[in-house]
């Protein structure tokens, strides 16, 4: 190659220890695969932080990457998890390569530890959070008793066989059997990291022995899902909600009532006015500011949309707390207002019970009518509803064979600004067997599948575009 | 520049009042050293803002502060032409021809600054706090891009104004919205979170040094039991200082039930909060001396 000509990105890295470019572009190679978007300026990015900061500390080291590299809490996540495996990897790779072992004797005088005495000396470490030292007693560990039998070749099962015989558990110790000082009770995270030591330590071993490293997989859905659990999923869906607020309040309002009441912006219509030599010959207008929404959800809580509800519930929570002028139903046969048990309570279990106790939404059969729940927030709620308000249904429009009112359906969609219906099953399913879905899609804004927070989110991105996928 | 090692930034920013964690040290350097912007995320009231000040008074920099808000335009942020001026000019000098005028009145002189175009043009070096940057809409993102890659901003009317001196940029936002990629590949990323224990006793101790260890210590504990319930509005950090001085006027020995009671509505401030905390956390802590039991 030409000796380098001066590079737009500034003078070139210095090349720090042999093959660590490449190693870095695969490893963001890695990440990519994985849904990270790393661009080729993060790359330019990392390589200039990395300049700046020893190579040697870990710390440092991961820090500088992950500020350039991973631009938001979720990829932080996922870089993280990556980070760890990449480098273990690539560096067994690098001693597989090159025929290194570690010679002398692995976990030397393992054999002659007494089990309570590495028991107790574990604890210790976990208590002070010492990493290094846990690191060392894992190795200890296995040493001592991972290797009777030579394990089972599984190396998740090895690590909990080892937990269970140091008799190490999270949370409260039982007191000691000779009625010995209670012991203070184990932090989970640190339990978590003697574990993930163990782990890396018979991985180690296990490529050793068998000199070939294991197949990379790509994250396991499992690790990157959110969890599903729905008090913790609260967390993604308020965020969802909350950029669903904003984008619903400045979304479509300035079409409305154009010519009516506006007012001059007077220095913008000076400004303009120099263009014609200080004559104000173009008015020019404030522009008009959105006014705050106003929205109507109502929730479908039959049971055919069992799987969906709690979702659709912590959808509801999570608007509410980012709405003032929110109102809320639930509805099954009949509809009932629940915006008050929403009001005055924090907690999501409570509210789940609550409203499945006090909701009074089943009359007598207990299946879905919506052509009657129509009627009746027709009935009681329309006279509120003007062009200002969204009305969002949550629902899966099965009607039991049920009288569908799609006529009705059509007088509030027309009183409201803005209606969207949210279903939680694939469209695939749509106006199969008692789905009316047709019938009521035709009034709605926009008509979305939505069972996870990425649909919602999809919702919230669709309506910000400002087009309807449907009409 | 300034900034020889990460642990001199990280000592910089303790002198002034600022105990940052590995991560923002090491972030802080680096922005110094690449001279790029940092995007700061977090939870409300972790320091985010505070970060920015406290570069500002570690480095000796002018702050320069645009706080963001929906509706936030350029006349706003960047810059504006003075019109009032420009008319006056218009009508002072009546006499003179078109070509004059029109040279003149796009002039410097009748350009209002801005706080971005302020910090293009100071003289000095200064640290740019763009705050809340998530309250603002796409576009106006979009327009912040020029200005943070290049460090310049176009005037149609003047051309092009670029920085003499490398402003130290931080960005600011609650997570409300996703930004957008564009903005964030010219920025470093920062995510701060609350501090774990030690580091937030140490903060407390920092700016209320007259709190007794055992009090503080048993105090930051409390802020972290209600942090863990699911609140509308978990305690910030500030909060938690707020908190420590209160107690001290108070003359408080320990954090009793009733001592928590009176003092709760500075760390929670919404009203189903305090009810759900009084309830979860309030009963954890001893009772008063001696109140009718119950």
């Amino acid at each position: 190659m030409s000796p380098t000509p001066a590079s737009p990105y500034g003078p070139k890295a210095e090349a720090g220890p042999p093959g660590l470019a490449a190693k870095l572009l695969g490893f963001c190679e890695e990440l990519r695969g994985e849904g990270v978007a790393v661009g080729t300026s993060e790359i330019l990015d990392a390589f200039a932080a990395l300049e700046q900061v020893p190579w040697t500390s870990r710390d440092d080291f991961r820090e500088a990457l992950a500020a350039t590299i991973a631009k938001s809490q979720e990829d932080r996540r996922l870089f993280e998890l990556l980070f760890e495996r990449w480098f273990f990897r690539a560096a067994e790779a690098e001693a597989v390569g090159r025929g290194i072992e570690e010679t002398e004797r692995r976990h030397e005088g393992g054999e002659r530890l007494d089990i309570d005495e590495l028991r107790e000396q574990v604890r210790q470490a976990i208590l002070d959070g010492n990493d290094a030292e846990l690191r060392d007693l894992a190795r200890l560990a296995i040493a001592a008793f991972g290797r009777q039998g030579e394990g089972s070749g599984v190396v998740g099962v090895d690590v909990q066989r080892i937990r269970r015989t140091l008799g190490l558990s999270a949370g409260t110790q039982a007191p000691a059997a000779d009625g010995a000082a209670e012991l203070p009770p184990i932090d989970r995270e640190q339990l978590n990291a003697f574990e993930r030591h163990l782990r890396r330590e018979l991985e180690r071993d296990l490529i050793e022995r068998t000199s070939t490293l294991p197949p990379s997989r790509p994250l396991a859905e499992l690790d990157r899902a959110l969890p599903t659990n729905p008090t913790q999923d609260l967390a993604a869906v308020h965020r969802a909600v909350s950029q669903m607020k904003r984008r619903l309040a400045t979304l479509g309002h300035e079409q409305r009532g154009r010519r009516k009441g506006r007012t001059i912006d007077v220095r913008r219509t000076m400004r303009a006015s120099l263009e014609t030599g200080g004559v104000p010959m173009h008015l020019r207008y404030k522009p008009k500011r959105p006014r705050r929404p106003e929205i109507y959800v109502l929730c479908d809580v039959s049971t055919s949309v069992t799987s969906a509800s709690v979702f659709f519930l912590s959808v509801l929570h999570a608007l509410h707390d980012s709405f003032r002028k929110l109102r809320s139903f639930v509805f099954i046969e009949r509809i009932s207002e629940v915006t008050e048990v929403f009001e005055h309570e924090r907690d999501f279990r409570v509210i789940a019970q609550r409203i499945s106790s006090e909701g009074g939404v089943a009359d007598v059969s207990g299946y879905t009518d919506y052509g009657r729940v129509w009627l009746e927030f027709l009935a009681e709620i329309s006279d509120e509803l003007d062009p200002r308000s969204t009305v969002i249904v949550l629902g899966d429009a099965r009607t039991n064979g049920r009288e569908p009112h799609a006529k009705v359906f059509a007088q509030v969609s027309e009183r409201a600004g803005r209606l969207f219906w949210l279903n939680p099953e694939p469209r695939l399913y749509w106006n199969y067997g008692d789905s009316v879905m047709a019938a009521y899609e035709r009034y709605c804004d926009g008509a979305f599948e939505c069972w996870t927070t990425r649909h919602l989110e999809n919702f919230v991105n669709v309506v910000a575009g400002g087009v309807p996928s449907s009409d | 520049m300034a900034a020889g090692s990460v642990t001199e930034v990280k000592d910089a920013l303790a002198k002034v009042g600022y105990l940052a964690d590995e991560p923002a040290a090491l972030v802080s350097f680096l922005a110094q050293r690449l001279g790029k912007p940092v995007l700061v995320e977090g939870p409300a009231g972790v320091g985010k803002t505070e970060l920015a000040k406290a570069l500002s008074r570690s480095t000796g920099r002018e702050l320069v502060r645009l706080q963001c808000y929906e509706g936030l335009d350029e006349a706003k942020a960047l810059y504006e032409w003075n019109y009032r001026k420009q008319l006056l000019r218009i009508q002072a000098g009546g006499e003179d021809g078109w070509e004059d005028v029109h040279g003149d009145i796009f002039d410097k002189e009748f350009l209002l600054e801005r706080p971005l175009m302020q910090a293009i043009a100071s003289p000095e070096p200064v640290v740019l706090l763009i705050d809340e940057i998530d309250k603002t809409d796409q576009e106006f993102e979009a327009m912040l891009l020029e200005l943070l890659s290049d460090f310049q901003i176009t005037i149609p009317e003047l051309g092009q104004v670029s920085a003499t001196t490398m402003p130290i940029v931080v960005l600011t936002s609650n997570n409300s919205r996703e930004l957008t990629e564009a903005l964030k590949r010219r920025c470093l990323y920062l995510w701060l979170d609350y501090p774990d224990l030690e580091r937030e006793l140490e903060i407390v101790r920092l700016h209320a040094p007259e709190l007794p260890e055992a009090l503080a210590r048993q105090m930051v504990e409390v802020v972290r039991m209600i942090r863990a319930l699911d609140l509308k509005k978990p305690p910030s950090i500030a909060e938690s200082i707020d908190w420590a001085r209160t107690l001290l006027l108070m003359g408080a020995e320990d954090i009793d039930r009733e001592t928590f009671e009176q003092s709760m509505s500075i760390i929670v401030k919404h009203r189903t909060d305090i009810e759900l905390v009084a309830e979860r956390v309030g009963v954890k802590l001893a009772g008063p001396p001696a109140p009718t039991a119950g």
